[in-house]
């Protein structure tokens, strides 16, 4: 049986379980949906307050932002930094461990299986938004067509990134504080509270030097036609490191992780 | 006072669970303060760009910032985790047991689990709206701390009232804790004035959610902007959910049969 196969098999699955409880995967989409809505509505009210412009967006290039940055962050979003804190603090890791594959495949299914049972929803809400929010949206041809490999490349990145944190459960058992400072560092640092344009100087640096930029804010500001050709370039480089060495770190931390595993509720 | 003698109860029994794990209580400090820590970076870079938001002075908004965490508190202090026992309770069956003691059935399920250590949100809530009314300084009146403080009671009822409604519907359906999540993720919205998103937006969590008047509205008595139609409006909201949710939990408990017990 090759790894086709078994990822057709996982599939079937998980989409089923999925379909079968679906209640709390909505549930996810409701804050995806909320959260870029309340910085939207926040934004426009500064761009109002300015005559309607905040450093180069206008009400309707916020409107456009904060719309593509919810289908990104659809995207792109994982919960595996929650999920490995409770399956190795539980020790139903020690099941996954047993199957001769390795337990990333199947996190990746559900992953997608979860995108695909709320992609409808999803695309309802934008729809919604564009009505009542009227973006002003025109994607150069260029950007558009370099937009979907570079969606992909954020998502593995952000997928391998926070994989290999969420092994930090292997070692600590208070993975909350960990969990809430990453997302919290990025909050800021991947425009989803801002454009990374607005944030002050030393913060739009962090965001380009650590991977934070190019996991969720740079397939945005490509799409919002606010990069040229050559930023772009840089950009999937930047892309193309961090998911080399992300795999990297997530192979080294895997096989230490896996050696002080200890099963302790199981 | 038999109600906070109740609760002062139930305070203890859940410290004395919780003291032999007093590291919980600096990580969870440490979460609150970084919590709070992100609410006014944000704050701190929307007013980089703007001196008033919808009408709204930056130590407006950061005394909101601050009721917004002193109500979040007290839910997560002993609304929310009592409430998610009231459920547990009632599929059960073990809510036969608070039936059976002598004191209203309501006030028991609504303080019987305490989060001791969830205060931190409350009391960092505390200190952010005491700086922000200092930061205020001349500007507000005697008359507005009033308003304040009264606008706080009438929403600390409406959001209570609102989620006891929410689980006793568990007397009826079994799966309500989705319910509750949802007002969770909602509440977030709390943390900016509710005056500035649109309209259907507004109006959902001003009567659908009823978030705006446990938030909104406190902070808007201190920014000055507080009408006695809104106070009234306030209280008469806090009054009818009140009966609304009394009503529903005696309707709840006649129809409990403990079935599983």
């Amino acid at each position: 049986m090759g790894i086709g196969d078994v990822y057709r098999q996982q599939f079937r699955t998980t989409f089923a379980s999925f379909v079968q409880y679906r209640a709390s995967i909505f549930i996810w989409t409701i804050e995806r949906i909320l959260e870029p809505l309340i910085y939207l509505v926040v934004w426009s009210a500064v761009a109002r307050a300015r005559g309607g412009d905040v450093g180069g967006f206008s009400t309707g290039q916020f409107a456009a932002y904060f719309i593509v940055m919810m289908l990104v962050t659809q995207a792109t979003y994982t919960w595996v930094m929650y999920e490995y804190e409770y399956k190795i603090r539980h020790g139903s890791l020690s099941f996954a461990l047993l199957r001769p594959i390795h337990p990333i495949h199947t996190d990746l299914v559900d992953n997608i299986s979860s995108k695909l049972i709320t992609l409808p929803l999803m695309l309802v809400a934008a729809a919604a938004l564009v009505l009542l929010f009227k973006p002003s949206f025109s994607p150069p041809l260029w950007a558009a067509a370099l937009f979907v490999p570079v969606l992909l490349m954020a998502f593995a990145v952000k997928f391998v990134v926070e994989w290999t944190l969420a092994l930090s459960a292997f070692w600590t058992t208070r993975v909350s504080a960990v969990n809430q400072g990453y997302f919290v560092a990025a909050l800021f640092l991947s425009g989803q509270m801002a454009p990374l344009s607005l944030l002050p100087h030393a913060l739009q640096v962090a965001a380009s030097l650590l991977p934070f930029r190019w996991m969720i804010s740079f397939p945005v500001e490509l799409l919002l036609g606010r990069l040229d050709m050559a930023q772009a370039m840089v950009g999937l480089a930047a892309q193309a490191a961090w998911l080399a060495l992300g795999l990297v770190l997530l192979r080294t931390v895997w096989r230490a992780g896996v050696r002080v595993y200890s099963a302790v509720g199981a | 006072m038999r109600f906070l003698r109740l609760f002062f109860v139930f305070f203890r029994i859940g410290a004395m669970g919780e003291l032999a794990y007093r590291a919980n209580f600096f990580l969870q400090l440490l979460e609150s303060a970084v919590d709070l820590g992100t609410a006014l970076g944000g704050l701190a870079v929307v007013f980089s760009y703007t001196s008033t938001l919808g009408g709204w002075r930056p130590e407006e908004v950061a005394a909101l910032i601050g009721v917004f965490f002193l109500v979040g508190g007290a839910l997560r202090l002993v609304v929310q985790p009592s409430m998610e026992q009231l459920i547990e309770n009632v599929r059960e069956g073990t809510l036969d047991f608070m039936l059976t003691k002598p004191e209203d059935s309501q006030v028991l399920a609504s303080i019987q689990r305490v989060e001791i250590w969830k205060i931190t949100d409350f009391f960092l809530g505390i200190a952010v709206i005491i700086v922000a009314l200092i930061r205020m300084g001349e500007r507000l009146g005697a008359l507005q701390v009033v308003e304040f403080a009264a606008a706080l009671v009438a929403g600390g009822v409406i959001v209570y009232s609102f989620w006891i409604i929410l689980a006793s519907l568990s007397f009826w359906f079994v799966r309500v804790e989705n319910i509750l999540v949802v007002f969770q993720s909602v509440y977030e919205a709390g943390r900016w004035p509710v005056t500035l998103y649109p309209g259907w937006l507004r109006i959902g969590l001003t009567f659908l959610v009823p978030i705006a008047f446990a938030t909104t509205v406190p902070a808007q008595a201190l920014a000055g902007q507080m009408t006695w139609q809104t106070l009234a409006e306030a209280f008469a909201l806090a009054a009818a959910l009140f009966a609304a949710s009394r009503f529903l939990w005696r309707a709840g408990t006649r129809h409990y049969s403990g079935a599983s017990a």
